[in-house]
């Protein structure tokens, strides 16, 4: 590690150890703020929730917690609802992962053209990702109601024959409406990732691929995708974390139901240590949560690695 | 090699005295780390935010303040929202004021938690043994705290409306029984006037469920624990009584009597005449009473075959445990307790008031007046929710199963699947120690 750092410092022989000591503490007190941070807000809260994983911690308690041992685990996977949160889960980010990525991958391409009016579209196409999350949720909450916007809607395309579900009120729906509306809030973040990526791809290439006669999909095929390598890694990684941790939109919509439907690992794991005060039950659920999340990742990298 | 070890103790120690310096500071500003510098007293409250409540308790506060040289008393108030999660965040840190407030449900939570003390307020102008029984807060037979106020649920309906269907106006004597009311419902139905004829307030979340719904359940003579020893909820909360209650509570929904989730504004729903027949809080009755002045019909709740039922308890107010001048704190409490305050109180919130004697000042609260009947309900129907500190663990798992069972599930199973982890936790966390 510290020959590695060494090899990265770009150090010149002729230095005084004397400039070299002062840049070093430099380095250390720039770096401390964050480091402090870090420590206190990240490395001290994850390793209290591993820790409180095996106790009987509460949030309200006259007792200190005590070593329980795997007891919170093993009611965790006795308990039914804790599957139904892994399988809403793995279900929202297998639908999330590929849609949200791919409509991103195709408004960027769309305004990624040199026309007029088209930072007005990509306006519009991140308007919904610097509104609040909460917000937004309540306000499809209403447009989602049995007598909502949307049913509306349907009514009026189909000339009054199709009565709209409820569509957060009906297990077979809530999970799909929950989302459609995620991507939409979402999709224009990742849209302004692909579109940094786009503009990194250099114009020769496009005007050497005119010059050989490629078709558009050819041009996407064997110029854009291939440029887009480190974009796809990010975007892959940055959509299946936050699909993961899906919470906020459960927690204002639907609250788990309804039958359990739409209830997710966080969204059970924070039901379970604020609502339910069960701190040491919920940290196991977290842990989980880590575990899973940290595979997932650790799967995703290895298949997107550099092959040379 | 040294060069570096030094630098990093260098390093270390810089973090070192950073942190102590932020805990220093922390500890340092507050100065009351034990609710009271000497005889000034911290009172925390959730009023903010609630102008008319939070003017009564500084009205108290000051003529408290006025009354004696010795003893001062600052307020704090909170946003109701945030409350409940500072006192607990404050208590982990010891750092409870000595005065707060607590919801009436939650008392035995925290006092089993350690953070109230017993009181003792004998010697005040009202006595305990005046109040409405719900308004006082005890655990393991010691007072932990007491209420001005408290608040009663009950039926509003247009009395037109039900002559017009020919549905009998029931009273305290006699109120309506189960088939009578299942009868009701089915001809508002039938009418096709109303969409859905009963309004129970579905689309709200949190306490309201327990709240609302379980005195339902107590009704039809199950509950939500055997309150014997609360050891257990397995043949309470999924026994054969609570079975019925959770289909006849089902088939409200299925026979379109009720919606699943009703609107954002349940109230406005009745008085705009969406609904006919309204289960609600007493906070609204002079509300409707405004609107709707003598055509409105004020209800007991419905007798399901345990006698009628309605939940107890409101916001009380208790000292700490880690209170520094539990003198200071006990006379504040005994000070507050004074007719006129209870008068103020209910005046200012629209609530029941705490005691008889109050009741008699309040236009249509004191006896034969509009509300009084309200304060009855109170007085005659209440059931304090479980006296347990497992109590807000089972209101969460009494929300969820009530929730699946009006999405469908199947009743047996949703109660028993919440009495199984209720059962779990009673267990688990060992309720009798400390």
């Amino acid at each position: 590690m510290i020959a590695a750092l060494e090899r990265l410092r770009p150090v010149r022989r002729t230095r005084t150890t004397n400039a070299r000591r002062r840049e070093s503490l430099t380095a250390v007190g720039m770096a401390t703020p964050a480091v402090v941070l870090l420590i206190v807000f990240l490395v001290v809260p994850v390793a209290l929730a591993f820790a409180l994983a095996f106790t009987d911690a509460r949030l309200i308690s006259p007792t200190p917690a005590r070593f329980v041992g795997l007891r919170n685990f093993t009611q965790l996977f006795e308990d039914p609802v804790f599957y139904k949160s892994l399988r809403n889960t793995a279900y929202f980010a297998a639908v999330v992962v590929p849609l949200q990525a791919g409509l991103a991958l195709v408004l960027a391409l769309l305004v990624n053209a040199r026309v007029r009016g088209v930072n007005f579209f990509r306006t519009v196409y991140f308007l919904p990702v610097v509104t609040s999350m909460v917000v937004v949720s309540l306000l499809w909450t209403f447009l989602y109601r049995q007598d909502g916007l949307v049913n509306h809607v349907i009514s009026a395309l189909t000339l009054g024959h199709v009565d709209g579900p409820d569509w957060l009120g009906n297990p077979d729906t809530a999970m799909p409406a929950i989302i459609l509306m995620s991507v939409w809030q979402g999709v224009g973040f990742h849209m302004i990732i692909w579109l940094a990526g786009l503009q990194t791809i250099p114009a020769e290439l496009y005007e050497a691929a005119d010059l050989d006669g490629a078709t558009r999909w050819h041009r996407f095929r064997h110029v854009t995708w291939p440029g887009l390598r480190a974009t796809r890694t990010f975007v892959l990684v940055t959509i299946t974390i936050a699909a993961f941790s899906l919470f906020t939109q459960i927690r204002v919509m639907t609250q788990g139901g309804p039958l359990d439907s739409t209830t997710t690992v966080v969204y059970q794991a924070v039901r379970t240590g604020y609502d339910q005060q069960q701190t040491a039950y919920a940290a196991a659920i977290s842990l989980i949560f880590f575990v899973l999340v940290l595979t997932v990742s650790l799967v995703q990298r290895f298949l997107t690695r550099e092959k040379d | 090699m040294v060069f570096r070890t030094r630098r990093l103790a260098g390093a270390s120690v810089a973090v070192a005295a950073a942190t102590a310096l932020v805990a220093g500071c922390a500890t340092g500003s507050g100065g009351s780390t034990s609710g009271a510098d000497g005889n000034t007293l911290t009172l925390w409250t959730h009023n903010a935010g609630n102008s008319a409540e939070l003017d009564v308790v500084k009205k108290i506060i000051k003529d408290f303040n006025g009354s004696q040289s010795k003893y001062k008393v600052k307020l704090q108030a909170f946003p109701q929202s945030d409350y409940n999660n500072s006192v607990v965040a404050a208590a982990s840190a010891r750092k409870l004021p000595c005065l707060l407030d607590v919801d009436g449900p939650n008392v035995p939570s925290w006092a089993w938690g350690g953070y109230l003390a017993p009181i003792d307020v004998s010697g005040s102008e009202v006595p305990l043994s005046d109040q409405l029984p719900s308004t006082v807060g005890r655990y393991k037979d010691k007072v932990y705290g007491f209420g001005f106020y408290d608040v009663s649920l009950a039926f509003f309906a247009r009395k037109s409306v039900l002559n017009e269907y020919d549905i009998r106006i029931p009273t305290m004597d006699k109120p309506w029984t189960r088939t009578e009311f299942d009868a009701a419902l089915a001809k508002l139905k039938k009418s096709g006037k109303f969409k859905y004829p009963l309004e129970m307030g579905t689309g709200g979340t949190g306490e309201w469920w327990s709240y609302a719904y379980s005195p339902q359940l107590q009704s039809f003579g199950g509950d939500l624990v055997n309150r014997d020893g609360y050891k257990t909820a397995s043949g309470t909360l999924d026994g054969k009584k609570a079975a019925e209650w959770a289909t006849w509570f089902r088939s409200l929904v299925a026979k379109g009597y009720m919606s699943k989730k009703s609107g954002a504004d349940p109230n406005k729903d009745f008085l705009a005449g969406k609904s006919a027949i309204q289960w609600d809080g007493s906070w609204n009755a002079t509300k409707n009473a405004d609107k709707l002045g003598d055509d409105l019909a004020i209800i007991p709740p419905v007798d399901f075959g345990n006698g009628p039922k309605i939940g107890g308890a409101s916001w009380q107010w208790a000292m700490s445990s880690t209170c520094s001048n539990k003198d200071g704190a006990q006379a504040w409490l005994k000070f507050s307790r004074q007719t006129k305050y209870f008068v103020d109180y209910a005046k200012a919130t629209g609530t029941l008031p705490g005691t008889e004697a109050a009741a008699k000042q309040i236009d249509g609260y004191q006896p034969g007046g509009k509300y009084n009947v309200l304060v009855q309900f109170a007085r005659k129907y209440a059931e304090v929710r479980p006296v347990t500190p497992a109590y807000p663990y089972i209101s969460t798992e009494f929300e969820k199963a009530a929730q699946d069972i009006l999405s469908g599930a199947d009743p047996k199973n949703a109660l028993g699947q919440a009495a199984k982890d209720i059962d779990n936790n009673l267990k688990t966390n060992n309720y009798n120690a400390g």
